[in-house]
This record gives structure tokens, C-alpha cells and sequence, in this order.
């Protein structure tokens, strides 16, 4: 019954890691220091990022090296909707864009949905280093697009005058666009817990573990990942649209392939594959950058040596050190 | 004039294609003998670049400065192969991809960390200044003209260097049979970190040359580093010669592209929206020459025997 | 003995000069274990991957359940009742056995796209992959992950998951291969029963299993098959007996 504890103990962590991302900001609040209510909702956004990701990457063994391109779509998105939206220019058929979140989300993730389509449509063909590659490859030409079409911003980036609003909320309170975020997180994260437990999932799992067996029972692992690529690349996509209204602020930055590495370096931070992974990772690498970029300038080197060490050293991640091996029923 | 200013982005885009093959050579040899995918190349270009622009000025020669960057590279390389990549062999690509990327965080921030966040210039040697005249009346850098040669020299070194040596042999003998080449008694360990200096000097040369045209700074090394991505894509990742031919390809499509996309559009809508649209287009032109070939033939189009 | 279930005609493979696969023409009939042997280097894995799809016929037919399945994949072959076991055992490692016969029972029944109802509380999925391990004698051992199985246990397994594909024809890559006496007698008497169900194309090196089971043998030497007949047949056969069975027989 080893196998049962270490379920229980996986789910009591992550119980406690979702409760302490709540308490954070409350006690933040009570304090009167918002800054930790920023930080709070930057850990929930990049975590729904990479919980998307973690779907293609986690469970389908999908390393895509491509990943900003989703997020900085949902970005632009937000952005471009908002802009127009503000200005009244029109943007397509009389549309003239939007400050409502719940129109530019789904936007946002069919958008992504789409330009994931189309990119695991082609990138899906290979495996291994060219899947990496490719995937790489494609987000960087979605971001030099963006560089190079100044209609928004180009390299400058574009801003958000006033945060997109929420029906009900009043979204430019720190604590409440923070609750939104979490909301959308816990939502995601289920339906994440629910995909890896259905059919879909199952499938999906074994195409990682091994591609030939699955096709010998009959289903065809090129669908079954080409349908999980999609459907990571669109909660990534609504991530980035929060990402934008969190910080007003979308630029290319947010399609660069540093962002991809980022999102990757998340998952494993936390524990590839693991339900609560890439929570406990954005927590981390959030909490290493605002510890490490208070003691240092040069963060970023000690953020890349951890990284080596946990790579070289301690391969199962924080919920791998904490809750143990991951098992598969 | 439009003849000559055609031919000037044509050597410009082979001299582009010649910097991207002294890049792509050194990823596809360390994958194709290897099995590993190393992000961490464009760092060991920005290295090359640094130690040329460092030793040029401390002593007044170029030419001592592309030693230096030469020696730097392959060091440097040596360094990272005995303590990190060694211990990344037998892992999967994942953990290859993730490691490399930590190093590119330590290289990028530790050259700022030496060299501070303003860019370094490196001059162009006296011998190599100045221009000589195109057929069609326009003028082309002597420099620019000296990179293609020696990329060129380089290219047909390396072939020689595979073909005809023993060091060769032994990379041919591990790229085709890992288990065979341990059999036949060469040490691998000493061969894999040759190889990986081997290629890391060529990336250290490519990032000194191309130093003396733009200036020297942290992160240069990256954009070319996914531009080489796509060059072993294209050309079959673990071939020399898809390197060199995809080199070629992609320098002469993104340079080409950039300069008449514009002027194609401009045919149809007007000047100001044509460069816009045609900028923006020409920036994706590579990727999507590399959609097209990857659709027809996904390993490239001269797969290597495993990958 | 009616029409047969595969039918392979004038197959052809070559692999630059060599001629792994050279005019091979077979087939298996409702009810029977069709036994192919042959020396290593033969052809029969490069055979087994036309069969199966992992690679494609230069030339040649080959036709299952009456249907021309040449141009098809892997898995599309696998759902017209194709159920193949693998020389080395191929399984999902991470999975239990449960899990691994579970897979192949909902890729046979309907749609593998279903996101939201969960796997280990479908009861129908369940019970019926138990039953099937009952049958191959894993019940016991359902839960225990494929990777920590031994040898023995997972060629049961294999043959579990074709089984539950509920194939019109087995094909069985060496299913002997590395079994003790005892596993080879036991996997012997099942293979005996489960003819009934689906005929069998069996490759195997194991004689004894061999001469105990097919009703029909055909050897392949260089590609070709130079015999077809009974075990009797096969067992008098001049040519067979310098080509291949040499002093064994």
C-alpha cells in the first residue's frame, strides 16, 4: 500500500501548495504590501502556462521548444482587442476590439489553438531533436513577426491602458485580478487532472511510453498528439492573455524563445508530468528571481547553475523530492 | 545599378550562409557523433567574438585576437564537455536541451558580470579595409569578401579533415556505430571531447569574424544559434554537407528575400505598405522554406543514418 | 476449410541490393496455426513488418479479411483485426498490466477521444481487461507495472493485449523466445485453444513448439519460401532438410 501513501502525500502537497498561493496574497493585503499580490498572480500565470505545457511535454513526452509563441499570442491578443477596443478603430468585419475578459479569452485560445494546429501539424511529422528544434524554429518566426509589423507596437511592444474588466469584478484591484487568476488556475489544473485520468489520457501517456505499442492496439499516435499540442497550446494561449492584463504590457519578449526555455525549466523545476509540477516550479523560479535579484544583479547566472545542478542532480523536481516517484495506477 | 545592387545582397547573402556553416558544422558534428542537441553553441560563438575583441585591443592585431578567439572557443568547449555535457550523453534530449539552456544563463551573464553590458568593437584589419569594385559599378568590402574565402577554406578543411585523416575516420566510425568505435580501442572519451572543441572553435571563429562587422555583446550568439537550428534541420541533422548546402540556402533566401519581397509588393500596393508587409514577410521566409522542405521530406534533405 | 483470413502474394522487399523479402506468396486459413521458420537472416522480421505496416512492399499484394490492407498504417491494419505480439516485448512500461490490456480494449471498443470520464472508475473498461488477464493466467499480477514484470509475464501480457483487440488473425513474433520449459509447454497448451478463436501466423525457433502446433509450416530461406506443406510434409521434405533443418529433424 507504499503506492497509496504516496498519492495521499502527493495530494496533501498539493493542497498545501494551493492553499499557501491563496494565503500569500490575503496576508499581503493585511500587511498593505500589494507587491506580494503581483508577485502571487505571476506565480498563478506562469503556472497555468505551464500547466498547458505540461500536457504536450508531461504526459505525451512532447519537449516543445516553442511555447512562447502561444503565450505571446494570447498576449497580443489581449493587446491588440484592448487597443482597439479603447481607440474604436475597427479591426476585422466591424469588429472594433474589446476591453471584456471573457471575449478575449476564448479569442485568445482559439487563436492559439489554430497557430497550434498548424504548427504541430507540421512539427508532429518528426520526433526527438527536430521536434525540438522546429517547434523553436516557428515560435521565432512568430516573434519576428511581431518585431517586424510596427501596425502594434513591433519591437516597442504595446501597452494596455486600463486592465481588460471582468463582468462583477473590479479587475484593477490587485487582489481581485489576482482571484481571477487563480480561479482560471484551479479550473485548468482539473481539467488537466481530468484529461490524464480519461481515454484521451491514457492514450497520450502510452504514446509517450511507447509509440509502437500504441499504434499495434490501433489508434493513431500522430492524432492522439497533435490533438494534445493543441489543446496545451491553447491554456498556454490564455495564460498569456492574463500575463498582458497583469502587467498592461505586451512585447515580443513574451514570444522569445527565452520565455519557451523559461516554461520548460518550470515544468522540471516542479516535477515533469506532476498534476501540481508546474505550480510548485512557477513558485520556485518566481521565489529564486525576487530572493536571487535582491542579494545579486547577476541572478541569472545562479538561476542557470540551480537549473544545472537540478538537471544533473535531482532529475524528479521539488514534488519529485517532496511526494516521491510518480506512479501510473 | 539594380544588377549590382543585386549582386551586392547576393555575396551578402553567402556571406551570411558561410557564417551560418561554421555554426551549423559544429551542432551537426556534436549531434551526428554524439547524439546531443547543444543549445549552448551560440554562447561559444559570443566567446570567440569576446576573446578576438579583448586580445585585438589589448594588442593592436587582429590577427592575434582570431587566434584568440580560436583557442578561447575550443577551451572554453573542452571545459563544458569534462565538467557538464559528458554527464548529458545518455540522457534524453529533454534533459540535454534544459542543461544547455542553464549554461546559456551562466555564459551570457557571466561575460556581463566580466565585461560589463556595453558592447565591445572590434576593428577590421588594415589589410582587409577598403572595397573593390562589382561588375555593374558598385563597391564590395574586401572583409566581407575575405569571410566567404574563409569560410570556403574552412569548409573544404573540414572535408578533408573527415575524409582523409584518422581523427576522421574515428568521427565517421562514431557516427555510423557507437558501440563499434569502443571496439576498435579508440579512447571515446578523449574523441568526444575533441570533437566537441572541434566544434566549438568553429563556432568561436564564426563569432570573431562576424565581430568585426556589428558590434560584440552578450546574447549575439543566439539569433544565430536558431538560424543554424534551421540550417541542420534543413539539411539532415548529423550531415556536413546538408550544413553547408542549407547554410547557403537559408543565408542567400533571408537576405534575397528581405531585399525583394519589398520591391515585389510594391508592384501591386503601395510603397509604404509594401515595405511593411514585405519586411514583416521576408523575416518568415526561412521558416517557412523550412515547413515546406519538412513537409516533403522531414528529416531533411540528407538524413543522416540515425537521428 | 473456406477462404483465408491474410492472403500475401508475390511480396517483394529490397533493401539496396539485398533481397530481404523475393516473391513471397502465403496464407492463413480460418482455424489454423500457420507455423513460419527459417534460419536467422531468412526475412522473417522484414516479412512481419510488411504484414504489419511498420514497412512497405516494393511490390506484391497483400489482402486481410478481405480487404487490400498494402497501403495502409500501422494502427488502421490494427483495427481491421490484426493482432500481432512483438519478438521483444513492446509494452507501455509505466502502465500496470491492467492498464496495458485496458488500452488495447478501448482502442477496440470505440474512441480513444474521450477527455472527461476517468479511466479507472469505467467499470466496463475494467472488468472486461480482467477477464482477459484471468485468461492469460496475470489476474494476480494486474496491478504491477509493465516495466517490473518478468520475462514470462510479459510475453502473457503481449498476447493479453492481442486478445483483447478481439483480432481476426493473431501473429505471433517468436512468443517462445526466452521462455523456460515449463512457460514454453503452458504458452504451448494456450496457443493450442486460441486457434478456435482467430487463426494464427506463428514465427518461432522452437521446434518443439513448432512441430506440436501448426497444421501447415512454411520455411523462408533468403526471402523466398521454399516449402509449404504439413509437418510431415515439411519434415520429409529434401530441400528443407539441407536449407534449414539440417540434423535436427
Amino acid at each position: 500500500m507504499r503506492e497509496a501513501m504516496i498519492v495521499n502525500r502527493e495530494n496533501l502537497i498539493n493542497v498545501i501548495l494551493a492553499g499557501l498561493l491563496l494565503a500569500v496574497p490575503f496576508a499581503a493585503n493585511a500587511f498593505g504590501e500589494p507587491f506580494y499580490i503581483t508577485l502571487a498572480t505571476r506565480v498563478a500565470i506562469l503556472a497555468l502556462a505551464a500547466t498547458g505545457l505540461n500536457l504536450a511535454l508531461g504526459l505525451g513526452g512532447l519537449v516543445s521548444f516553442g511555447h512562447a509563441a502561444f503565450f505571446g499570442l494570447g498576449g497580443y491578443v489581449a493587446g491588440i482587442l484592448a487597443s482597439h477596443g479603447f481607440s474604436g478603430e475597427p479591426l476585422l468585419f466591424g469588429f472594433s476590439g474589446t476591453n471584456q475578459m471573457w471575449v478575449i479569452w476564448p479569442v485568445a485560445v482559439i487563436l492559439a489553438g489554430l497557430v497550434g494546429l498548424a504548427i504541430g501539424a507540421i512539427s508532429l511529422r518528426t520526433s526527438g531533436v527536430y521536434f525540438i528544434m522546429i517547434t523553436l524554429a516557428f515560435a521565432q518566426m512568430v516573434y519576428y513577426f511581431a518585431v517586424s509589423w510596427p501596425a502594434y507596437g513591433g519591437e516597442d511592444g504595446l501597452s494596455i491602458l486600463v486592465r481588460n474588466q471582468f463582468p462583477g469584478v473590479m479587475t484593477m484591484r490587485p487582489m481581485s485580478f489576482f482571484l481571477i487568476c487563480y480561479v482560471v488556475l484551479l479550473v485548468s489544473v482539473g481539467l488537466f487532472a481530468l484529461i490524464r485520468a480519461s481515454r484521451f489520457g491514457s492514450a497520450l501517456q502510452a504514446t509517450r511510453q511507447n509509440e509502437v505499442r500504441v499504434a499495434t492496439v490501433g489508434i493513431q499516435p500522430y492524432r492522439i498528439r497533435l490533438t494534445a499540442f493543441v489543446i496545451s497550446a491553447m491554456m498556454t494561449g490564455l495564460a498569456g492573455a492574463l500575463f498582458a492584463d497583469l502587467n498592461r504590457f505586451v512585447s515580443p519578449s513574451m514570444l522569445s524563445w527565452h520565455m519557451s526555455g523559461e516554461l520548460i525549466v518550470l515544468i522540471i523545476l516542479g516535477g515533469t508530468g506532476r498534476l501540481f509540477g508546474p505550480l510548485a516550479g512557477a513558485a520556485l523560479y518566481v521565489a529564486f528571481e525576487y530572493a536571487l535579484g535582491g542579494i545579486t544583479e547577476r541572478w541569472q547566472f545562479f538561476l542557470g547553475l540551480i537549473l544545472l545542478l537540478v538537471v544533473l542532480f535531482a532529475r524528479g523536481g521539488l514534488l519529485g523530492l517532496l511526494a516521491g516517484r510518480a506512479r501510473h495506477g | 545599378m539594380t544588377f549590382a545592387l543585386a549582386l551586392e545582397q547576393l555575396l551578402n547573402g553567402l556571406q551570411l550562409g558561410v557564417m551560418l556553416f561554421l555554426m551549423a558544422a559544429g551542432l551537426t558534428l556534436i549531434f551526428g557523433v554524439m547524439g546531443l542537441i547543444n543549445l549552448a553553441h551560440g554562447s561559444l560563438y559570443m566567446v570567440g567574438a569576446f576573446a578576438c575583441a579583448v586580445v585585438a585591443a589589448w594588442t593592436g592585431s587582429f590577427w592575434i585576437g582570431l587566434v584568440a578567439s580560436l583557442a578561447c572557443a575550443a577551451a572554453a568547449g573542452a571545459v563544458v564537455e569534462l565538467l557538464v555535457i559528458r554527464r548529458l550523453y545518455d540522457r534524453d534530449h529533454l534533459d540535454q536541451v534544459l542543461a544547455t539552456f542553464a549554461l546559456i544563463l551562466m555564459f551570457s551573464e557571466g561575460t556581463r558580470w566580466l565585461f560589463g553590458s556595453f558592447p565591445l568593437y572590434l576593428d577590421i584589419p588594415p589589410l582587409l579595409q577598403g572595397a573593390v569594385p562589382l561588375p555593374g559599378g558598385a563597391e564590395y568590402p574586401v572583409y566581407r569578401l575575405a569571410i566567404i574565402a574563409a569560410g570556403a577554406a574552412v569548409a573544404f578543411g573540414l572535408y578533408m579533415l573527415i575524409s582523409r585523416t584518422r581523427l576522421g575516420m574515428r568521427i565517421r566510425a562514431g557516427e555510423s556505430d557507437r558501440e563499434m568505435i569502443g571496439a576498435l580501442g579508440v579512447d571515446i572519451r578523449t574523441l568526444y571531447t575533441v570533437v566537441f572543441a572541434l566544434g566549438a572553435a568553429l563556432a568561436g571563429l564564426a563569432g570573431a569574424l562576424v565581430g568585426a562587422l556589428q558590434s560584440v555583446q552578450v546574447g549575439m550568439g543566439e539569433p544565430v544559434l536558431i538560424l543554424a537550428f534551421v540550417v541542420i534541420v534543413i539539411g539532415g541533422i548529423g550531415s556536413i554537407k546538408g550544413a553547408l548546402l542549407g547554410a547557403l540556402l537559408v543565408g542567400v533566401t533571408d537576405t534575397m528575400g528581405r531585399f525583394l519581397l519589398p520591391k515585389i509588393l510594391a508592384l501591386f500596393v503601395p510603397p509604404a505598405q509594401a515595405g511593411m508587409i514585405g519586411g514583416a514577410a521576408a523575416s518568415m521566409l526561412i521558416y517557412i522554406v523550412m515547413a515546406l522542405i519538412l513537409a516533403v521530406k522531414p528529416r531533411g534533405l540528407f538524413p543522416a543514418a540515425h537521428a | 476449410m473456406g477462404d483465408a483470413v491474410l492472403e500475401i502474394s508475390n511480396l517483394a522487399k529490397n533493401f539496396g541490393a539485398l533481397r530481404a523479402t523475393d516473391g513471397v506468396t502465403l496464407d492463413l486459413r480460418p482455424g489454423e496455426i500457420h507455423a513460419l521458420i527459417g534460419p536467422n537472416g531468412a526475412g522473417k522480421s522484414t516479412l512481419i513488418h510488411q504484414i504489419c505496416g511498420t514497412l512497405r512492399q516494393d511490390s506484391g499484394t497483400i489482402r486481410f479479411a478481405g480487404q487490400d490492407i498494402g497501403g495502409l498504417g500501422v494502427a488502421q491494419r490494427a483495427r481491421l483485426g490484426l493482432g500481432r505480439t512483438f519478438q521483444v516485448s513492446s509494452l507501455a512500461s509505466d502502465f500496470s498490466a491492467l492498464r496495458n490490456v485496458m488500452l488495447a480494449v478501448q482502442a477496440r471498443r470505440g474512441s480513444s477521444f474521450r477527455f472527461f470520464k476517468p479511466v479507472m472508475r469505467d467499470k466496463g473498461l475494467i472488468d472486461t481487461a480482467m477477464t482477459i488477464l484471468e485468461r492469460v493466467g496475470l489476474a494476480a499480477r494486474a496491478r504491477v507495472p509493465a516495466a517490473e514484470l518478468s520475462h514470462g509475464e510479459r510475453r502473457q501480457l503481449e498476447i493479453a493485449m492481442a486478445l483483447a483487440l478481439q483480432s481476426k488473425a493473431f501473429l505471433l513474433d517468436e512468443p517462445m523466445a526466452g521462455m523456460g520449459p515449463e512457460g514454453s509447454k503452458s504458452l504451448t497448451r494456450f496457443l493450442d485453444t486460441l486457434r478456435h478463436e482467430a487463426p494464427i501466423l506463428l514465427v518461432e525457433h522452437d521446434m518443439d513448439a513448432v512441430f506440436a502446433l501448426a497444421d501447415r509450416i512454411s520455411v523462408l530461406v533468403y526471402g523466398r519460401i521454399i516449402a509449404t506443406g504439413t509437418v510431415e510434409e515439411i519434415r520429409s521434405d529434401p530441400a528443407v532438410r539441407t536449407a534449414y533443418l539440417g540434423d535436427h529433424a
